[in-house]
């Protein structure tokens, strides 16, 4: 009984510490658009990255093309080709992009992922309602650690 | 054949699309294979970029003028086109003939309609208004002001009207499929006119706040109606190959589900997919954002019900 209840609070401890160290949308500072430190303290998963290009909530191959997907169908080209983007970007930088390209590219369509404010008639995801409480960001901090650390991975 | 890349070169968006070309160029001489990747997806994006170059003449006699000159009031294009020009070539051929045209169905449904009388008046739209042919002219001209009414009206608003007011019949739901079916017969006997709705004197408010709407970035994406239809046409975005965004061609039969679709259905849409929260069919703000979208295509031929997918 007594093992099981140390063990239980070992756990609670973990989880505290790992969203004490997850950065809230809300509290994230950019440098020039760059972000130096991850969001979510826990190294991004590639593999999982890849997958966030996708459909869902990433779909970032609706707006670029990205050769190393190319089993993906219909790439779109609104934004530029993300071959090589890690010869052009910094790890920070992509981190900055992905979280907010705004703070690079000053009124560019590309969507803000992890950003929680400021929003027009924000809805309930693709219903067409309104949004039911707080925004949530698009991709978790988390998310954006792995599709920041795929994007490493598009060098030339 | 007028090269909207070219003819643009004015245009904001166009300068940023240059600019960002120019950077991946810049950027690509870095590594000789990566210059000819650049300069493949380059001209591929320009070739994707364009409309492609067939004519639309329906029925071997109606003449649709599918691309002209912007209308003045239309700042960022030299040159407008209608979605038919950017649909696939299967997709296109939907709309040659009438018998081909799934949309005409719509419109024998509503024939029967026309001649069939309701509502406490006893009366059907043919007693007043003869033969649909009559109504030519009508959908070219539509969202237009009602000086009675003292505000702008669809036509879907007129239709509704002629039945609460003139033959005592119930209003039908502003996008249902009855009033859809109309609104196609209604602009079936307008085909090969040129869009042109009035955009001063009273109906001018109405078309500043249509104008407001279609440039503000709305919902979790931040995506405006220019975002896409002024910004990226040509583009593609996932595997939609984006045009104007034109209403000339309304209503439209969408082979995605199979059946005719508002104008006010395609905006709720198109505003839905930016994770907004849209405004309802039939609100003074699609009214409004009608009007304006329409007068971006004046000019156009009236081409409605087309086929989209
Ligand atoms: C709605 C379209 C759209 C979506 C969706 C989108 N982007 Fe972008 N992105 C753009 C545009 C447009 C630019 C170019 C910046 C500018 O000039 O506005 C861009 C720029 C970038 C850049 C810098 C370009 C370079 O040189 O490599 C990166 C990296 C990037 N996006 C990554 C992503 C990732 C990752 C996602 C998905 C999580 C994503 N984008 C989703 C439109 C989009
Ligand atoms: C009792 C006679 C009457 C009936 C029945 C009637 N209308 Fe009308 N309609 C009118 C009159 C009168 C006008 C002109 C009204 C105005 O300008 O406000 C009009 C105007 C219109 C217009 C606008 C034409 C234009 O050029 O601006 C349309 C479209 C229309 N009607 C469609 C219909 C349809 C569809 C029906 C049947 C569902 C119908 N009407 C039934 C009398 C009628
Ligand atoms: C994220 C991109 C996007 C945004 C933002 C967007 N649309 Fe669209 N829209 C599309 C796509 C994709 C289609 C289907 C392909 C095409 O015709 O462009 C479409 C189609 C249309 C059509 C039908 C065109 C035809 O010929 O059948 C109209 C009209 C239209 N949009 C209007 C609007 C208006 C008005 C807004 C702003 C409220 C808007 N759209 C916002 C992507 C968008």
């Amino acid at each position: 009984m007594k093992k099981t209840l140390g063990l239980a609070s070992v756990v609670v401890a973990c989880a505290s510490l790992a969203s004490a160290e997850a950065v809230a949308p809300t509290d994230v500072t950019y440098e020039e658009g760059a972000v130096t430190t991850s969001l979510s303290g826990t190294p991004g998963n590639p593999e999982n990255g890849a997958k966030l290009m996708d459909k869902g909530v990433g779909n970032c191959i609706a707006c670029h093309e990205v050769s190393a997907l190319s089993h993906l169908a219909f790439q779109g080209n609104v934004g530029p080709s993300l071959d090589g983007a890690a010869d052009r970007w910094s790890e920070a930088e992509l981190r900055g992009l992905v979280a907010n390209a705004k703070m690079t590219f000053e009124g560019t369509m590309m969507p803000s992922f992890y950003r929680t404010e400021g929003f027009i008639r924000p809805g309930n995801g693709y219903t067409g309602k309104p949004v039911e409480g707080d925004v949530q960001p698009l991709l978790s901090a988390q998310d954006v650690e792995d599709v920041v650390s795929f994007l490493m991975t598009l060098k030339d | 054949m007028a090269q909207p890349i070219l003819s643009q070169k004015t245009s904001p968006s166009a300068e940023r699309r240059a600019s960002r070309e120019e950077s991946v160029i810049k950027l690509a001489s870095k590594s000789a294979s990566y210059i000819a990747l650049a300069a493949a997806t380059v001209l591929a994006g320009a070739a994707m970029a364009d409309p492609d170059e067939d004519q639309l003449v329906i029925n071997g006699e109606i003449e649709i003028v599918t691309e002209t000159k912007a209308p003045a009031h239309v700042e960022n294009f030299d040159t407008i086109y209608s979605g038919w020009r950017f649909r696939s070539d299967e997709t296109q051929a939907f709309e040659i003939d009438d018998f081909d045209n799934p949309g005409m169905l719509g419109v024998e449904a509503a024939l029967d309609v026309w001649a069939t009388a309701e509502g406490s008046e006893g009366k059907s739209c043919a007693d007043c208004h003869g033969e649909p042919d009559e109504m030519a002219g009508a959908r070219a001209v539509y969202p237009k002001w009602n000086e009675e009414a003292g505000e702008v009206r669809t036509l879907e608003m007129q239709v509704n009207d002629c039945r609460e007011t003139r033959m005592g019949a119930e209003a039908w739901k502003y996008n249902a499929r009855g009033m859809t079916d109309m609104v196609a017969l209604l602009s079936s006997v307008s085909r090969g006119m040129p869009m042109n709705v009035a955009i001063d004197g009273p109906a001018q408010s109405t078309w500043e706040k249509g104008k407001e709407i279609y440039y503000t970035r709305y919902g979790q994406l931040e995506l405006s109606c220019a975002n896409c239809h002024e910004d990226n046409y040509g583009n593609m975005i996932r595997a939609d190959h984006l045009s104007q965004g034109q209403t000339n061609g309304f209503p439209t039969y969408r082979l995605k589900n199979t059946k005719l679709n508002s104008v006010h259905d395609r905006f709720k849409g198109c505003i839905r997919d930016t994770r907004a929260h849209t405004y309802a069919p039939g609100s003074p703000e699609f009214v409004a954002l009608e009007l304006y979208v329409a007068s971006r295509g004046n000019g156009l031929s009236v081409e409605g019900p087309s086929v989209r997918n």
